[in-house]
């Protein structure tokens, strides 16, 4: 058991707990809803995954700085319609071209918030509880509360969904999945490996630390709003090519959605731990539950808000509760790895 | 400016009307300044609104007698309120997670409740009770938030248990080692705001006289920017009742001026947005501006400013 504990950080702990939450979920619908365990589910699932993970990947960015930031929703609704507009208008536009607009608008809006909580001190709530219902505005006055319809998109739009890249026997893997996932890999080694990754736990953990350490931390804060907002403005495109149709109300909602993954994956919600990984397997398990109740005969589909509140109470309950208990001993069995190493070396050089 | 640009905008009943119309968000706002002078939030509100108004059109359709309906909605509020107190106040999980996810399944429960439907039908003296003036020209709901401005003031500013609010928001270990109860304050803050929005989803059903599974939905945006903009902080701690009292005037009198001058709801919204963050960022500008003129040590003027994360 110590063995275990010296090797498993606390944050992997929980990962694992979500994998095995996820198979458990999985194991139960399967033995409740016919034909579950099928390419279908597969597809269902990953598919509804692609834009909530990428603004989850977002979300955490900004949540591991003890910021949040409550415009995404919008953020994606606002790209998703200019994309689809500007697409509409000019069917020749090359693909990426569209993808790389839908992240500059996005960063554009991402850097609006970035710069009134970094720069102008604005708590991060008010700001982007503002930006908010601000975005959401500009799509509607944008639009004049027309709509993109499907069959104004050009065909490689609509057919980009069901491109896959390769198939696992039945399971064909889609190339906006992989996407999703490369995005979610990228941020991982982003946070682990880079001197910002670092940094962005060590101003989330102790801003006083941070500040006194000499870390650019009004910088660092900006450029997290700014990838959040540039990563909205893909899932915003991401979002544009799965539903086709888009409407004012498009994204609304996806904050929370987004804040829920985010929580539930073992973000602390008041910044310094988490991980994308973590974000992304938090996404996974609530899609799954949202997708599985869907179909699950035996209960009412509108019991899925219900369980998603609980799900969210039970995740932050077990983060404090359960891993800072597991973080305790952990540390305590590393100081002792640590002493006992210490003494081994004091005692070599007497033998 | 909108009296200016609208002919007729002072009259007292367009002043009436345009109160009329969020008066259930006025009367929240009033109880989540407490919320939020005690340093913690309360996303749930609008979910806890939407909870009651719910529970009480199911159970007055199943032949429950509507009194008791009213009195098992209230009820239901307290129990979600307490709720939230509990993981707040006692586990010590952070309010803002505990009541999005309040808000989400407190909204659950009542989709349970109607699914897509949407119930009316309720006794003639709770419609005309929402929906008819009661005095001279003041319908019930406009008199009761006047009760609730004056008892909510004296609660905050004049009281011991309102200065017990203050110092558990501004700082809990020297309310703590003071001997404040600060599990008790907390607990009584977050059930008081649940009482109370179930008390507004209450007067809400009457005025709209039908509710469906997304009644309220959304009004957390409102209420929470009604308090904010009235200067309380959201760290808790400061803020005054009198400013939460102005904010609502000025709000509403905004959404309808705007509405009057044909104004959409959602443009309404971007500019209440918009003023939410500039009444904070403003006064920030204008304390950095005044900063400035020490240029001799800018290194160290800029390491004096506060870190821009939230604490």
């Amino acid at each position: 058991m110590t063995g275990l504990f010296r090797r498993v950080r606390p944050e992997q702990v929980r990962e694992l707990t979500l994998v095995f939450i996820l198979v458990a979920v999985a194991a139960f619908f399967s033995t409740q809803i016919p034909n579950y365990l099928s390419a279908r589910t597969f597809t269902d699932i990953s598919t509804g995954l692609e834009v909530i993970a990428v603004v989850a990947v977002g979300e955490t960015l900004v949540v591991l700085t003890r910021n949040i930031d409550l415009s995404v929703g919008s953020v994606v609704g606002l790209v998703a319609y200019f994309v689809g507009t500007l697409l509409a208008n000019n069917p020749g536009l090359p693909a990426p071209f569209a993808i790389a607009i839908a992240i500059v608008i996005g960063g554009a809006l991402g850097a609006i918030n970035g710069a009134i909580v970094a720069f102008g001190r604005v708590p991060a709530v008010v700001a982007t509880l503002g930006t908010l219902a601000i975005y959401r505005v500009a799509l509607v006055e944008l639009s004049g509360a027309k709509t993109v319809t499907t069959d104004s998109l050009p065909k490689w739009l609509l057919d980009l969904p069901r491109v896959s890249l390769f198939s696992l026997g039945d399971l064909d893997v889609r190339a906006l999945v992989v996407l999703a996932a490369l995005v979610v890999v990228v941020f991982q080694l982003v946070l682990q490996y880079l001197p910002y990754g670092r940094r962005l736990f060590a101003i989330g953990s102790n801003p006083e630390a941070a500040r006194v350490a000499g870390l650019p931390i009004q910088r660092d804060v900006f450029v997290a709003f700014l990838l959040s907002g540039a990563l909205a403005g893909l899932a915003g495109f991401l979002f544009l090519v799965r539903f086709g149709n888009i409407t004012v109300v498009a994204g609304q909602g996806l904050e929370l959605q987004a804040v829920a993954a985010v929580v539930v994956g073992g973000v602390n919600i008041f910044g310094g731990s988490g991980s994308m990984v973590g974000a992304f397997l938090g996404a996974a398990l609530i899609n799954l539950l949202q997708q599985s109740l869907l179909r699950w005969p035996a209960v009412s589909a509108f019991l899925q808000d219900a369980l998603l509140g609980v799900l969210i109470l039970l995740a932050v309950a077990s983060d404090k509760v359960i891993l800072e208990r597991l973080r305790t001993r952990w540390v305590r069995a590393r100081r002792r790895d640590d002493e006992r190493a210490a003494a081994a070396e004091q005692a070599v050089p007497g033998a | 400016m909108t009296t200016l640009a609208v002919p007729g905008y002072l009259n007292p009943q367009n002043q009436i009307n345009l109160l009329e119309l969020s008066v259930e968000k006025a009367i929240v706002a009033l109880v989540l300044a407490f919320v939020i002078v005690s340093g913690e939030i309360d996303l749930s509100i609008a979910s806890v609104m939407g909870l009651a108004a719910v529970l009480l059109a199911w159970l007055g359709q199943r032949g429950a007698p509507f009194e008791v309906a009213i009195v098992a909605a209230l009820l239901a509020g307290a129990l979600c309120g307490l709720f939230n107190g509990y993981w707040v106040a006692i586990v010590g999980l952070p309010s803002l997670a505990v009541t999005l996810a309040g808000l989400i399944a407190y909204r659950g429960v009542a989709l349970l409740l109607v699914e897509d439907r949407s119930i009316g039908g309720f006794p003639e003296w709770f419609n005309r009770l929402g929906q008819q003036p009661l005095v001279g020209p003041f319908p019930l709901a406009l008199l009761i938030l006047a009760a609730f401005l004056v008892i909510a003031t004296v609660l905050l500013q004049f009281s011991g248990f309102g200065r017990y609010v203050y110092v558990v928001g501004s700082n809990r270990e020297v309310a703590r080692f003071s001997g404040v109860r600060v599990t008790r304050v907390k607990l009584a803050v977050f059930a008081m705001s649940g009482v109370v929005s179930a008390f507004a989803g209450v007067l809400l059903a009457a005025r709209l006289g039908a509710v469906r599974g997304s009644t309220a939905e959304g009004f957390e945006l409102d209420i929470v920017t009604m308090v904010l903009l009235g200067g309380v902080s959201i760290f808790g701690g400061s803020g005054s009742m009198a400013g939460v009292i102005l904010s609502i005037l000025v709000i509403l009198n905004l959404r309808n001026g705007l509405a009057l001058a044909n104004a959409t709801g959602n443009t309404q919204a971007g500019v209440i947005g918009a003023l939410l963050i500039l009444s904070v960022l403003v006064p920030n500008l204008v304390a950095a501006a005044r900063s400035r003129p020490r240029r001799g040590r800018p290194a160290a003027a800029a390491a004096g400013q506060s870190p821009p994360v939230a604490e």
